[in-house]
């Protein structure tokens, strides 16, 4: 393993992209800074800007508005970026799937690494799949 | 020997090392202030090294100052390390008023930071480099002041060096009423200086994302992260050598730049962020009024 991906896996720096979720997801992703599982003990911090980001968190469902925008704020990532799909309806649709301004999942729009389901899914559900994806990073060296 | 200086002992390597470690003590202690557990002692290399193998995306105009910036803040960072520990390290080989370069030099951090956000053609970059500016503006005042309780004190000194003998001689500046005055401000603009909470609104993150910072990615955010944590030592060290260098062993040194830390940290969570017409009007007004009555009180020899 290179010492450059082993410094990625040590120091994620995470995006949130609310692609019009329901604000529970939302809720449950900052109750991982929080004391009880304070995930900057891994070195995950939460950063205001996308150009400073290594995973990308979408939640909720994207639609005709947020759908293009999910895109555009992907190309704009400083690559190698990740993306975790937090929550059934990005992974899905949910109870939104079929509805008229729903423009499909989130890895029909982006290429998705992870996926999260739930709703909303437990803080320990997230780390779980954080750990799963930087488990797939080392693997693949 | 002067190129090991400005890149290994006193200079780069040694203040970046000792920065990050200062860093990281600053981010586990606002961890455990929060009841959390805070990050592994590696942390901040491991961001460092992370940032250096992530794309550099550049604006398309403004590139060459996009890209310079950050490396104008880090060299003058650099020299400062290496003027400030070499007027310990070898006294006679400084220079007459290489105090007035140190002002000078610690100014450009700042200024580096203006240009690069102004370079990145970013509505929330500019937003941060006016704070930036207004901010420099409002801290350089009593800071220039404090310095200037100093060589007042001293009888005209200019001389890092000079300084220091006077202190080892007839006591620290800071024991004298003047000096107090001047340390206390003088600490106040170190915080403003190192954009830590209360005056980090150029890089406020719940109201401008990353203010300035915002359209850096890869190495020059690394760069720019660098140089802010070579401050966290940089600036305790000036002012301990022209504040409170009474005794200038090594160990005493190493326990006055931790209390020091401390007292950065501690106001750091402490305080809440203040708008920056908060933070001119408070660096201009009460802060430059006790300042000049220290000016006056070193002039009657107080």
């Amino acid at each position: 393993m290179n010492l450059k991906l082993k410094a990625l896996t040590k120091s994620i720096w995470v995006f949130h992209f609310a692609a019009s979720p329901c604000n529970n997801c939302d809720i449950e992703i900052l109750d991982l800074l929080t004391p009880r599982h304070d995930v900057e003990r891994f070195g995950i911090q939460l950063v205001g800007s996308i150009r400073h980001a290594d995973v990308l968190l979408v939640t909720g469902v994207p639609n005709r508005k947020t759908g293009p925008k999910l895109k555009e704020v992907y190309a704009q990532s400083p690559k190698p970026c990740f993306v975790v799909a937090i929550g059934s309806c990005a992974l899905g649709g949910c109870t939104f799937r079929g509805s008229y301004n729903v423009v499909g999942r989130v890895d029909e729009i982006i290429p998705v690494d992870a996926y999260v389901p739930g709703c909303p899914p437990k803080p320990e559900a997230m780390i779980m799949g954080i750990v799963k994806l930087l488990n797939s990073l080392k693997g693949k060296t | 020997m002067i190129f090991f200086n400005y890149l290994i002992f006193p200079g780069f390597l040694f203040t970046a090392v000792v920065g990050m470690l200062a860093s990281w003590v600053d981010r586990k202690v606002t961890a455990r202030v929060q009841w959390r557990k805070g990050p592994p002692w590696y942390q901040n290399f491991a961001d460092f090294i992370k940032l250096l193998g992530k794309e550099v995306i550049v604006p398309k105009q403004g590139r060459f100052l996009f890209l310079i910036a950050p490396l104008l803040g880090l060299a003058s960072v650099t020299a400062v390390a290496t003027l400030l520990g070499r007027s310990f390290m070898y006294p006679a080989e400084s220079f007459l008023g290489d105090l007035i370069v140190v002002i000078y030099l610690l100014t450009i951090p700042a200024i580096a930071l203006i240009l690069g956000a102004s370079a990145s053609s970013n509505p929330l970059a500019s937003v941060g480099a006016s704070r930036e500016i207004k901010l420099v503006l409002s801290y350089e005042l009593p800071f220039i002041l404090a310095v200037a309780i100093v060589i007042l004190k001293s009888g005209g000194l200019i001389r890092i060096n000079d300084i220091i003998k006077y202190q080892m001689i007839s006591g620290s500046i800071l024991g004298s009423a003047s000096g107090a005055i001047a340390f206390v401000a003088a600490i106040l603009s170190m915080q403003a200086k190192l954009g830590y909470v209360p005056f980090d609104m150029s890089e406020a993150e719940q109201e401008i994302m990353a203010g300035a910072l915002i359209e850096y990615s890869g190495a020059p955010l690394a760069v720019f992260k660098l140089t802010k944590q070579m401050l966290l030592v940089v600036l305790p060290f000036f002012l301990i050598s022209i504040f409170w260098a009474h005794n200038p062993s090594t160990l005493w040194i190493v326990l006055k730049y931790v209390i020091l830390l401390v007292v950065i940290i501690l106001i750091k969570n402490t305080n809440p962020r203040v708008r920056i017409d908060q933070a001119t009007r408070f660096f201009w007004g009460p802060i430059t009024i006790a300042c000049i009555i220290g000016v006056i009180l070193a002039l009657i020899g107080y």
